[in-house]
């Protein structure tokens, strides 16, 4: 956080949105800032382009084999709207059921208030270290800074998040948070911090594979507290999804006496029925698999099988602020599966960490600065070239093209009177919402990249309407070709 | 105020005071995989040998002696009876002659065991998935996570074509595990390591009716 954040504006309705100093939604720098470092950086671009372009070419293929993809879309969609739409009723609900199975409920305004449950919550169990399956909630709340401070250890499970922890590094992508490194650099992360790791170890995938499952094996077994997020909880029935690959969830959930779950509230599903399409949708949209090998349901305590002893903490932090904007809300839809990030122009240049938040990429473009309030995010709205393809892929069809359209103008009208940055703002994103002045003022601003020679920003070099805002602020140098550009040409037919 | 009373109190304001009605939800995507019989049971095979599991078929008399062929498969030809660790309820004529039953031990003994036997509650076509629920021929979810093969049974009649009819044959309030394949990772440069936690080798015993009519 820098220490020019301006007054924090209040939201639409006054509601509070996620508390600054804790947690990890905001980042150090904006985002044209914080991507001019990720693409200068020809080794992450290289990782980045691979990995997305894997990831994409499987998603097409398992998406196409589905005739009724499109049905199974809108009722993902619809089925989001009226959740929201009773948002506290589910919630009650939900929260009957999980007691009534013996679990134990609680509720969190804040990652404040939430880090403070888990922790006391551990705590009270004696035991000195929790282990952990991939939760975005958890990463958003800063949980592990938390529990850490209290003494205790924290142990992530996924492969990626290990990497990740092990590297003291920040996750970058939603699916695969170690997207950004590839095996040579993982191999050198294992080989210094893995106590005891076999000194041959290669950078083969299998073997480093292998090295985590090793490492985390005994881990596994003496855990007493396992810390969760969840994919979905049904209302009806109180159960709780979570859907993985590697079987880390299944030891988590499975081998500790303690079980605590942190989700966010929009995670609720009104019926068990509900999943039989998010069930189709996120697989196939997440790692382009017709399903994730493992899928986890459990309701309350199941007496001989798993823990004893379940919490399930409900998350707001920010979230009923999204929920008062109507345009805004729909981003509380998105079920994390991450296909916005792997069709993103932007995404796949910058990489995850310009975000500066856990979620990156076109849904951490809307869902970031409304968890905050935009003016702790006030560049990401802008961190997108309004190609729509995030749209086109999204399993719940969120229109992320038109909610970036809408925050820019929040954004513009937080200020108080409207200023020179304002009043281009608002031109900007009028540009950028239109297809042919966003190409006229996208090759205006190639043009201004040959003016600049190489300098690394490039102020006062963009025609009206922007001239107006790089008067006062930097825009990062703009590649040779557009995002459009060149994702014609490499992706178009 | 209580951090409850809050949060449902800003999702009330959130909402506002006139609520909106609440959109339809149009369940216009297929209910019923078209495929059946015979050709259901080769949906399954295909989509579970996919994922680069096996799957052996047999009749209803060959249970036994097909479970063995997949844990010589698996294991290797000589394993003990005692590495094998059987599902309370899985049927008396299906087990292995002399293996080990799971009873009411710490889970985390089953990791020394090096394979598990289980029968399934459903098994979905469409995705290759089978779904184990907790029952005792199931057996908990500890049973088949820890050793390192899991064999499941799965006889034709708990073949469903896509995940709305699994899902309905399913009880929501019994700890579900649906098992796609082995357990595996993409996390290093997206190349598909398969087992990273949970079992690296799955066999499925696949047990068909005799075709009527030869
Ligand atoms: S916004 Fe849509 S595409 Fe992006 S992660 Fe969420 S659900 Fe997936």
């Amino acid at each position: 956080m820098t220490a020019t954040v301006p007054p924090k504006a209040p939201t639409f309705l006054g509601l509070p949105t996620a508390p600054r100093g804790v947690g990890h939604l905001r980042g150090d720098q904006s985002f044209p800032d914080a991507a001019r470092g990720a693409l200068r950086d020809g080794q992450l671009r290289a990782n980045l382009g691979h990995a997305t372009s894997t990831i994409r070419g499987k998603r097409a293929r398992v998406v196409a084999e589905v005739p009724d993809w499109e049905q199974l879309r809108a009722a993902g969609k619809a089925l989001k709207a009226a959740t929201m739409a009773r948002l506290d009723e589910h919630l009650e609900e939900l929260e009957r059921q999980v007691t009534a199975r013996g679990g134990v409920v609680h509720w969190a305004r804040d990652a404040n208030e939430a880090n403070e449950i888990v922790t006391r919550l551990v705590l009270a169990t004696g035991a000195p270290e929790v282990v952990k399956v991939k939760s975005m909630a958890t990463q958003e709340i800063g949980l592990n800074e938390a529990l850490e401070a209290a003494g205790l250890d924290v142990f992530e499970t996924d492969l990626a998040e290990l990497i990740v922890q092990l590297g003291e590094d920040q996750p970058s992508h939603i699916l695969v948070p170690a997207i950004h490194k590839n095996r040579a650099e993982i191999r050198e992360i294992f080989a210094r911090t893995i106590p005891g790791v076999d000194p041959g170890l290669t950078d083969d995938p299998r073997r480093l594979a292998m090295a985590a499952r090793q490492h985390l094996r005994e881990r596994f077994l003496r855990a007493r507290v396992a810390v969760s997020g969840a994919n979905f909880a049904v209302a009806e029935t109180g159960t709780l999804t979570v859907v993985e690959s590697e079987g880390n969830g299944r030891m988590c959930l499975t081998l500790p006496e303690t079980l605590i779950t942190v989700m966010g509230i929009e995670k609720v599903v009104p019926t068990w029925r509900d999943l039989e399409v998010f069930l189709q949708l996120l697989p196939r949209s997440s790692t382009g698999e017709r399903m994730n090998p493992y899928t986890s349901t459990w309701a309350g305590v199941t007496p001989g099988d798993g823990p004893q002893e379940f919490h399930l903490v409900l998350l707001d932090n920010g979230r009923t602020a999204v929920l008062a904007d109507e345009v805004g809300r729909e981003a509380l839809h998105c079920i994390r599966c991450s296909a916005c990030l792997n069709v993103c122009p932007v995404y796949e240049r910058t990489g995850g960490h310009s975000y500066g938040s856990v979620y990156p990429g076109p849904i951490g473009a809307i869902l970031s600065p409304q968890l905050t309030g935009v003016e702790d995010n006030a560049s990401l709205p802008y961190a997108s070239s309004l190609c729509g393809a995030c749209f086109e892929v999204c399993p719940v069809a969120i229109d992320i093209p038109s909610i970036l359209v809408h925050l820019r103008a929040e954004h513009v009208e937080a200020q108080e009177k409207p200023t020179a940055e304002g009043l281009a703002f608002t031109a900007l994103a009028r540009a950028m919402s239109n297809p042919r002045l966003w190409h006229l003022a996208q090759r205006a601003a190639g043009l201004g990249r040959l003016l600049s020679r190489g300098r690394p920003t490039l102020p006062n070099a963009l025609p009206p309407p922007v001239s107006g805002w790089t008067r006062s602020r930097d825009l990062p140098t703009p590649p040779a070709r557009t995002f459009v550009q060149q994702w014609t040409e490499e992706h178009g037919r | 105020m209580s951090a409850r009373e809050d949060v449902l109190g800003r999702i009330r304001q959130a909402l506002g005071e006139t609520r909106a009605a609440v959109p339809e939800v149009v369940r216009d995507y297929r209910q019923e995989h078209p495929t059946t019989g015979p050709e259901l049971l080769d949906l399954v095979v295909d989509r579970v040998e996919d994922y680069r599991a096996t799957v052996l078929r047999c009749a209803p008399a060959d249970v036994a002696a097909t479970v063995r062929a997949a844990l010589d498969q698996a294991l290797g030809a000589g394993w003990a009876a005692g590495d094998v660790v059987v599902a309370p309820g899985l049927p008396q004529e299906w087990r292995p002659e002399g293996c080990d039953v799971d009873d009411d031990r710490p889970a985390v003994q089953l990791a020394d065991r090096a394979a598990s036997v289980t029968a399934v509650a459903v098994a979905i076509a469409e995705t290759g998935t089978l779904v184990l629920d907790g029952s005792p021929a199931c057996g908990r979810r500890a049973l088949s996570l820890l050793p390192d093969c899991l064999v499941c049974v799965v006889t034709a009649d708990q073949v469903v074509g896509g995940v709305p009819e699994g899902l309905a044959r399913l009880d929501p309030l019994r700890p579900l595990t649906m098992v796609s394949g082995p357990s595996a990772t993409s996390d290093i440069e997206l190349e598909r390591v398969e087992g990273v936690h949970g079992p690296r080798t799955l066999v499925v015993v696949l047990v068909q009716p005799p075709r009527v009519g030869g």
